[in-house]
């Protein structure tokens, strides 16, 4: 009887109990939820941040601010003799024809320091446009013409981005005005930015050459790394025996994917330019520095590729009377590609981004000339990001942030890339 | 396939060959990142007017570049050097076990480093001695300065140190002990404040005296705890490393109105709208009085050529030639407008001569 009763009173608790631990289970399995959702909004602000912070600093760079002058091509100053030699006409001093144009445009400037004054708002890239222009076609000497050319970097930024932003004053700030009322202002697709080398006129430089030094460094990188790679991941993979020492090599591998990337670059200093005598600061030396720094990852990413090819295609393989190598490079090594190259990709993004190993090496560099071979001197995107984020000049920031967005471009793309690649290739074993 | 691969063998001869075959043919500078503004844009002026290609400059410090320099001759060692202050003896030294005979020294022209802070507080007027006592490590007992006393600094305010300063707390962003800029903050500002200690003046005229009298391990040792008292920078916090990017000191400044930075005049120049310098004895830090030296904190930039890389580099004559030029370094060339404080005509027309005529400097 009291049995039963206590068997009745039990159950009930039992009931509730569980009902309660299962209401305690579901907060819990919520919480958890909304903690993970948390961390991930939480990213992507941080993120979204990051990408409005620089693209809003950094639109502005893609356009440049002209100026229209009307220039007379003076033939006194470019060709005094009339023989229009190519070689005289490409020394002349076009300086001049521009100083020329601004005093008529403003008469009233007598004075040496006015004159000093007005002479900036051109930029000195005027010149070199002027050049161009006369070299092409040496029949517009003696003739006069409105033309729109480069402005300087504060002219540039103050008619981007107003007055507070620029160290224009007084004398200036009227000139603008005036130039402004006459229309003589306009902005312009930047082409410099993506045509020309570097240079210290914020407005005159480019990206052009840290472009062409990065894809020699990620040429050689993935000309390098690619096969040492996959060669060591196959052979430690499909063909070592397990012992003592392929553990340890394995152990190596791994710590080096987690060496900090200034050691590679003190290791390339020690070895290539001290030891083999390579040229500093060529995308050579770059290269070979950052193949050290991607080749474990590129060994860890390829032997899982490996490792995830089921054995039956192996055991198949070898049961039709398939050699061993014939086992993995017929089909083993083509399933695993996908999963290779993507490792690969990623290991180059990384290296893309990369700066530290480079200031050993010399790439952290001012070089105008824009390389033309892998033994030229070269930097390239991130140290070109370093470079000018250090500049004194404020024009220089905007320049910052719109290299970092060339540079996330090209990260973005690679990794896009690596996406597709593996969608497209990827078999999946189930 | 086999052809690939003896086109990979033989291009990697060729870059190995071509490498080592003892060609350049362009100029290879190194040195302080103070000059390298004004190096990289006679480079690239140079580079545009004449045939020649554009000079690499890297940028490696002072130090780091006199050591690159002085590690021989031939290609794979640089041409020039630049450097935000005089060459030393023991790197001439190390200069000339390792072949580098002629070494011709070329002033460029000066730089302040300004004590600059945000617009938005009231400008400072600091003497030398304001700043020894705000940032050295340690400093005379206040009770009893000249008793011959240290004491670790107690200073936390700018009233503690000078009454007629802003009750701020000391806090000040500056470049970290491997900039050059740092060196020569510590020599001209705060050794100039600590000499006004006679005690500690003392110490460096007893080192003289000990030198002269032949004792040599005193001599050094009273040296350098001389520069110990006036050189040491505080490390409880009140002195901020930011780094060598001066860019970045100035937005700091502009986000804490309190803080003062210490960076180069150029800096300074760029942002005239944000920050403001401070009087440093009573001068404020403007080119007309950097240039004429009435600014206490100014200090001579100098450029090292290799007289024997001449002729076998091609340019570096009209690399000189150019930026010893009047529309480079005059009163009013291009590196005035980035900032350099040119010197007077006099010692321009004397380094011209040496940097035209190759006159390599004495030992």
């Amino acid at each position: 009887m009291t049995d039963r009763i206590k068997a009745t009173v039990k159950r009930g608790q039992v009931r509730e109990a569980i009902e309660q631990s299962l209401i305690r289970r579901r907060k819990r399995n919520r919480r958890f939820r909304m903690l993970g959702l948390g961390a991930v909004i939480l990213g992507m602000l941080f993120l979204g941040m990051m990408f409005s912070s620089i693209i809003s600093k950094g639109y502005s760079a893609f356009v440049r601010t002209d100026i229209q002058l009307e220039i007379y091509f003076d033939p006194e100053v470019i060709d005094p003799q009339g023989a229009r030699n190519p070689d005289v006409l490409a020394s002349a001093t076009y300086g001049k024809l521009v100083k020329a144009a601004l005093r008529k445009a403003y008469p009233e400037v007598k004075k040496r320091k006015g004159k000093r004054k007005l002479y900036r708002l051109v930029s000195t890239g005027a010149i070199q446009q002027l050049r161009d222009l006369v070299l092409s076609d040496p029949a517009i000497i003696g003739t006069r013409k409105k033309l729109w050319l480069i402005a300087d970097d504060d002219v540039d930024q103050y008619y981007k981005h107003g007055e507070n932003q620029s160290r224009l004053k007084g004398r200036q700030l009227a000139w603008m005005a005036q130039l402004r009322a006459k229309d003589a202002l306009k902005t312009s697709f930047n082409t410099n930015f993506f045509t020309a080398g570097d240079s210290r006129e914020p407005e005159l430089a480019g990206i052009r050459g840290a472009v062409v030094g990065s894809f020699f460094v990620i040429l050689i990188t993935l000309g390098l790394s690619l096969p040492l790679g996959v060669a060591a991941a196959i052979y430690l993979e499909e063909f070592s025996p397990r012992n003592r020492w392929t553990d340890f090599v394995e152990i190596n591998i791994n710590n080096l994917a987690a060496v900090p990337s200034i050691v590679f670059g003190l290791l390339g200093l020690a070895v290539y330019i001290n030891f083999f005598e390579l040229p500093r600061s060529a995308p050579l030396v770059g290269g070979l520095v950052l193949t050290l720094m991607t080749l474990p990852t590129i060994i860890i990413a390829s032997r899982a590729a490996l490792k995830s090819v089921p054995p039956s295609i192996r055991e198949a393989a070898l049961g039709m009377g398939a050699s061993k190598m014939q086992m993995v490079f017929h089909h083993v090594l083509p399933l695993a590609m996908p999963g290779m190259l993507t490792g690969t990709i990623i290991g180059l993004a990384q290296a893309l981004g990369e700066t530290a190993p480079l200031l050993m090496i010399g790439m952290v560099a001012f070089i105008v000339d824009i390389p033309s071979s892998i033994l030229d001197p070269a930097t390239v995107l991130p140290v070109q990001i370093y470079l000018w984020a250090d500049s004194p000049e404020r024009a220089f920031t905007e320049k910052t942030s719109a290299a970092i967005m060339v540079l996330l471009a090209f990260l973005v793309l690679m990794n896009l890339f690596a996406i597709w690649l593996r969608r497209k290739f990827e078999r999946r074993w189930d | 396939m086999k052809k690939f691969r003896s086109a990979i063998a033989m291009s990697l001869v060729f870059a190995a060959g071509g490498a080592t075959a003892g060609t350049r043919d362009y100029i290879y500078v190194v040195g302080s990142s103070t000059v390298y503004p004004f190096a990289t844009v006679v480079a690239e002026n140079f580079g545009k007017s004449t045939k020649f290609k554009t000079p690499k400059i890297e940028s490696t410090g002072s130090g780091g570049g006199m050591k690159l320099f002085c590690q021989g001759v031939g290609v794979k060692h640089p041409d020039i050097t630049n450097a935000s202050r005089r060459i030393k003896q023991s790197e001439l030294k190390k200069c000339q076990t390792n072949g580098v005979k002629g070494v011709i020294e070329i002033k460029i022209g000066y730089d302040g480093i300004a004590i600059a802070n945000s617009k938005k507080a009231p400008q400072f007027n600091l003497s030398r001695k304001d700043i020894f006592l705000a940032l050295a490590k340690d400093v005379p007992d206040p009770k009893d300065p000249e008793s011959g006393k240290l004491i670790p600094n107690p200073y936390s305010t700018w009233k503690e140190v000078n009454p007629a300063l802003p009750a701020y707390k000391i806090e000040v962003l500056g470049p970290p002990p491997t900039s050059g800029t740092r060196d020569a903050f510590a020599e001209l500002a705060m050794e100039g404040g600590c000499k006004q200690f006679a005690w500690i003046k003392q110490i460096k005229s007893d080192s003289k005296k000990a030198k002269k009298a032949g004792d040599k391990k005193l001599a050094k040792q009273l040296k350098s705890k001389y520069k110990a008292i006036c050189h040491g920078v505080r490390e409880d916090g009140k002195y901020i490393e930011a780094g060598e990017n001066d860019n970045l000191i100035v937005q700091k400044l502009e986000a804490n109105p309190k803080a003062l930075g210490v960076f180069g005049y150029s800096y300074l120049e760029q942002n005239e709208d944000q920050i403001q310098g401070s009087l440093v004895d009573g001068v404020p830090p403007e080119f007309e009085l950097i240039a004429s030296g009435q600014y206490p904190v100014s200090r001579p930039l100098y450029m090292y050529v290799k007289e024997s890389h001449v002729g076998k580099i091609p340019g570096i004559r009209e690399f000189l030639a150019e930026f010893t030029s009047d529309k480079a370094w005059g009163d009013e060339g291009y590196l005035v407008d980035k900032g350099l404080i040119p010197m007077p005509k006099e010692e321009r027309e004397e380094y011209r001569k040496a940097a035209t005529q190759l006159i390599p400097m004495k030992f």
